[in-house]
């Protein structure tokens, strides 16, 4: 008989990891909570570091998944069992499905920035966050600030809910640094006479070719950098918002007054990623990712035969790096059914 | 006016802040144009940690580009004016930032006649 595969959540790694199943020949059900699939992919304007469109990107993954895949849109999973060999997964709204195996695909969500309340997020107007940078380009409206002006200034705050423990979150969210210097540049290409910001404590241009779109910031944009991380912001009486920051490679308090303020906020594990492994008695660790059973040579297994897992609900990862994770996914569930 | 306040006994500390909005930009616009390269540095150091000058003096180009890239020009004259052109920052920058011109383009938006010895090494 064909072997049943669950895949839960329908974002960029979950229909990666549908499509690479269906493809190995095994009969894949994706459930997905929300009423569409693509995650948080559906509302990302631009990627890095060679700007390809969210859109594009997402017809191109959701291309790859055929006509045998069943799409289970608007269900939460509510329960999830291991019964003997199989698993049965159901649904809050009674959907219930067997499963030879199953694939956690369950993302992140982003930080909440009103929890750094010192950073003024639903406090000022002008302070939002790098989720709303992306709607306000995919919205292709003239760039304006909230009060209906050309921002003459912009900075961005690096590191919102990452490495911070006051927070509860010591992790790097890893996409953010690259994703600054993305946005600082859209929207210099936008607003050529705007000065930019990056108010960062370390920049982490990890990935291929993320070097270089830094150096294309500093030579081409002349966006400028400063070390050091925000203490507060406050609103002065025109609406500007006005950044308190130690430029610590001068070891000096700077003021700097700026017309929007973006707040890169942080990847943090999805609520439903935390309820899944309660549901299987999966150990969480300090920091809410879900832990593969190594975490350099078995990434995409658990300590469950039979349950795996892909993309951000295992910590932090650009798209790219989520997609490949996903295809090394159901080659990892492929070995498991076939022995 | 002036007497009168001194004899209170007290004086007024100015605060160490980068008023960044209230600073002059100006010198470092021109400098950027004159040496595009200065918007590449990285403050890595390197510079500061070979130069000769940096051995004997409080002397660092990183600082100075930071306090171009600021507006703090005020005392910067003093600062370049440590510089002794030898070039050994300019073979290990890792950015390829033109550091010798950089210099002398700072020290020229600055204020030419201050530094003769420059205008000689730029052929005035």
């Amino acid at each position: 008989m064909e072997k049943h595969v669950v895949v839960i959540g329908a974002g960029p790694a979950g229909l990666e990891t549908s499509a690479s199943l269906a493809k190995l020949g095994f009969h894949v059900t994706v459930v997905e909570k929300e009423e569409v699939t693509g995650g948080h992919l559906k509302k990302w304007h631009a990627l890095f570091p060679n700007l390809l469109s969210g859109k594009d990107a997402l017809e191109s993954i959701t291309k790859g998944l055929d006509s045998t895949i069943k799409i289970q849109t608007a269900t939460r999973v509510t329960g999830l069992e291991a019964v003997n060999d199989y698993f049965t997964i159901s649904g809050h709204n009674g959907w219930q499905e067997k499963a030879d195996a199953v694939v956690l695909t369950t993302g992140f969500q982003l930080f909440d920035s009103h929890r750094k309340e010192e950073y003024g997020y639903g406090i000022y107007e002008n302070v939002i966050t790098s989720a709303d940078l992306e709607e306000l380009f995919a919205s292709e409206k003239e760039f304006l600030n909230r009060h209906g002006n050309k921002p003459e200034r912009i900075g961005f705050v690096h590191c919102v809910g990452s490495r911070d423990e006051k927070v509860n979150n010591l992790h790097c969210s890893k996409v953010c640094c690259i994703t600054a210097v993305k946005q600082a540049i859209e929207v210099k290409q936008l607003l050529p006479d705007a000065e930019v910001f990056c108010f960062y404590m370390d920049l982490r241009m990890f990935g291929r070719h993320y070097e270089e779109l830094y150096k294309e910031a500093q030579e081409k944009y002349n966006i400028q950098f400063i070390r050091g991380r925000l203490s507060e912001s406050t609103e002065d009486k025109e609406g500007n918002i006005v950044v308190k920051v130690e430029d610590t490679l001068l070891g000096k308090p700077l003021r700097i007054k700026v017309g929007l303020l973006v707040l890169m906020a942080g990847m943090e594990p999805a609520a439903g990623t935390k309820a899944l492994t309660n549901m299987l008695g999966l150990k969480n660790v300090s920091d809410g990712f879900i832990q593969p059973l190594d975490e350099v040579l078995r990434t995409n297994n658990t300590e469950i035969p039979g349950v795996f897992v892909a993309g951000t609900c295992t910590g932090p990862k650009s798209v790219s790096d989520t997609l490949a994770d996903a295809r090394s996914a159901a080659l990892a569930v492929a070995d498991y059914l076939k022995s | 006016m002036e007497k009168k306040a001194k004899n209170f006994g007290y004086t007024v500390t100015r605060d160490r802040q980068i008023d960044f909005d209230a600073n002059n930009h100006d010198i470092c616009k021109i400098v950027a144009k004159a040496e595009p390269t200065l918007n590449l540095c990285i403050s890595c150091g390197s510079c500061a940690a070979t130069c000769s000058a940096g051995q004997f003096t409080d002397f660092s180009l990183r600082q100075v580009i930071l306090l171009l890239r600021r507006g703090e020009t005020k005392d910067l004259d003093k600062e370049v004016s440590k510089c002794m052109l030898c070039g050994k920052c300019q073979l290990v920058c890792p950015r390829n930032v033109s550091t010798r011109n950089l210099i002398i383009q700072i020290s020229r938006a600055l204020c030419d006649n201050r530094m003769p010895g420059l205008q000689i090494v730029n052929g005035k």
